[in-house]
């Protein structure tokens, strides 16, 4: 028997009228309301809005830690809360150098950790992993930092180290939370350069970024939605709004 | 000096004492470096004071105390995840709950307790009047905790340095939480017996605290730590038995010592270093 794919399996993030609303002592707060949003593959989307507009849920919901209200949301085709995949995905958390601290580990053994889901089980990540994470390392413009340990290095270093992590095995979908908050000028621009030069370079890989700081990104071209009031905005291409 | 260890191993009790130390000395340490990264720091002290519990009440109901001690450590560290679970980001309030219960209800049932010598022989150990048995208890969950620590090192690591990316990374972080602190509480479990409840807490921070002074990645964190554990044990044991000084206090003072001499080296290098820096300046 041949079995059929399911609806949407190709479409890396996928929103249908989905809505969050959580209870309160005064009724239920809405927090996103009847969102639709598709990202294809190889497409680039940035999702912007104010402090509390909804950026983190919606983020939560397209990474299952949240189940929606309202509305169906789609990872690859399927249910993000029972999605098991996770070597598709590649995901940058907002984090600073300073989170990290004295935590003992080296930059290479950050990002080799993300090849877990392809890793042998029981056993310590092998040499192939480790080339591998150097490989990814390199295409970041890092290489030579394996040993380095990620609370020592730069912000814009440190934000790169975790896109060669969430690059390193490889993923269709790459979710970027805040990447460049913390960056000064010179690295937040380095960094959509990074950016613009993987998407050249695979032409499959579909970004969705979330993001506050919209003016500082002017140099990338992707389609960007704005949040307002728990609703999704129709998308205008980036450089238009940065010229608006 | 080999006079003195030809000495000290013609007792059987030192030969035993010397293989379970050893165990625990690389096993707490090697279960630390989770601990202390995760932020848990006040688990050991939590299970420490449960077994302490468990110790009282089997020592009433005519149990073997240490069965007590595992059994109450087993469930102090369901409570502690359980609590976990609803309280989610108050990971620590859950360990200073069980804490409260396990110190309050040793102090009780402590009261109740025919021989009260057996008792606070639990509080700093005795790990020279292990038996056979004992032995033999402390050689199997000691290696099954340290295969456990081997096997799911990658688990771990993502889970200590960051949980949410750690499931996005495919990692069961629910499941990986819940054995850990069950292995937790197996550890702390052997190790009140040997070097005491009391002192379990210590021994599990304190080689971390020496790692995290000069490790420089997460691998060499997990070797360093065990090594000042097992060198500290035997270095304990040796003192103890020479100078007649209870061994689970003896090891973790010179686990402290250990830790002075290497930020004291660590911070004299980085001032060299400044020195030197400042001279080629000028």
């Amino acid at each position: 028997m041949v079995r059929r794919p399911l609806p949407g399996a190709a479409v890396p993030v996928l929103l249908d009228r989905a809505g969050f609303s959580y209870g309160t002592a005064g009724g239920r707060a809405q927090v996103l309301a009847d969102t639709s949003f598709m990202l294809e593959p190889g497409g680039f989307a940035i999702v912007t809005g104010e402090n509390g507009a909804g950026k983190s849920t919606l983020l939560k919901l397209v990474l299952g830690e949240i189940r929606p209200s309202a509305g169906e949301v789609r990872l690859f085709g399927r249910d993000p809360l029972r999605f098991r995949d996770w070597g598709r995905v590649g995901y940058v958390p907002q984090r600073t150098v300073a989170s990290y601290g004295q935590f003992p580990a080296s930059v290479e053994e950050v990002v080799c950790a993300n090849l877990y889901g392809s890793a042998r089980r029981f056993l310590p990540f092998g040499r192939a992993e480790r080339r591998r994470a150097r490989e990814a390392l390199d295409a970041v413009g890092l290489a030579g930092t394996e040993e380095r340990m990620p609370g020592e290095l730069s912000g814009g270093q440190f934000q790169r180290v975790l896109l060669a992590r969430a690059l390193v095995a490889g993923p269709e979908l790459l979710v970027l939370d805040e990447p460049t908050s913390g960056l000064d000028e010179e690295s937040c621009r380095a960094f959509c350069a990074l950016l613009a030069g993987l998407r050249v370079r695979d032409g499959k890989l579909a970004v969705l970024m979330v993001t506050h700081d919209l003016e500082r990104l002017s140099g990338l071209s992707a389609d960007v939605y704005r949040l307002a009031g728990g609703r999704l905005q129709p998308p205008a291409y980036l450089r238009e709004v940065a010229r608006a | 000096m080999l006079e003195f260890v030809g000495e000290m191993f013609r007792y059987e009790f030192m030969q035993r004492a010397f293989i379970a130390g050893l165990m625990i000395g690389i096993v707490i340490p090697l279960v630390g470096v989770t601990v202390v990264l995760k932020r848990l720091s006040m688990i050991g002290d939590a299970l420490g004071h449960a077994s302490l519990a468990g110790v009282a009440a089997g020592l009433i109901g005519g149990v073997n105390p240490v069965a007590g001690a595992t059994v109450a450590c087993v469930g102090a560290s369901f409570c502690i995840e359980g609590i976990r679970r609803r309280l989610e980001s108050r990971a620590d309030l859950a360990v200073a709950v069980i804490m409260a219960a396990g110190i309050g209800l040793a102090g009780v049932l402590s009261g109740f307790v025919p021989n009260s010598s057996t008792f606070s022989s639990f509080l700093f150990g005795s790990i020279v009047t292990v038996d056979d048995t004992e032995l033999c208890l402390v050689i199997g969950i000691g290696a099954a905790v340290a295969l456990f620590c081997l096997a799911f090192s990658k688990e771990l690591f993502w889970v200590s340095l960051d949980e949410r990316a750690a499931r996005l990374a495919g990692v069961r972080v629910g499941a990986v939480n819940a054995a850990f602190v069950l292995v937790c509480a197996l550890t702390v479990s052997i190790a009140s017996r040997t070097v005491g409840s009391l002192i379990v807490s210590s021994m599990m921070t304190v080689p971390v605290a020496c790692a995290l002074a000069v490790a420089r990645s997460w691998r060499q964190a997990s070797l360093v730590a065990c090594a000042v554990g097992a060198v500290s044990a035997c270095a304990g044991l040796a003192a103890s038995y020479e100078f007649a000084l209870k061994p689970g206090g003896t090891i973790v003072l010179i686990e402290v010592a250990v830790l002075v001499a290497l930020l004291a080296v660590k911070h004299s290098v980085a001032r060299l270093r400044r020195g030197q820096r400042r001279g080629s300046a000028r």
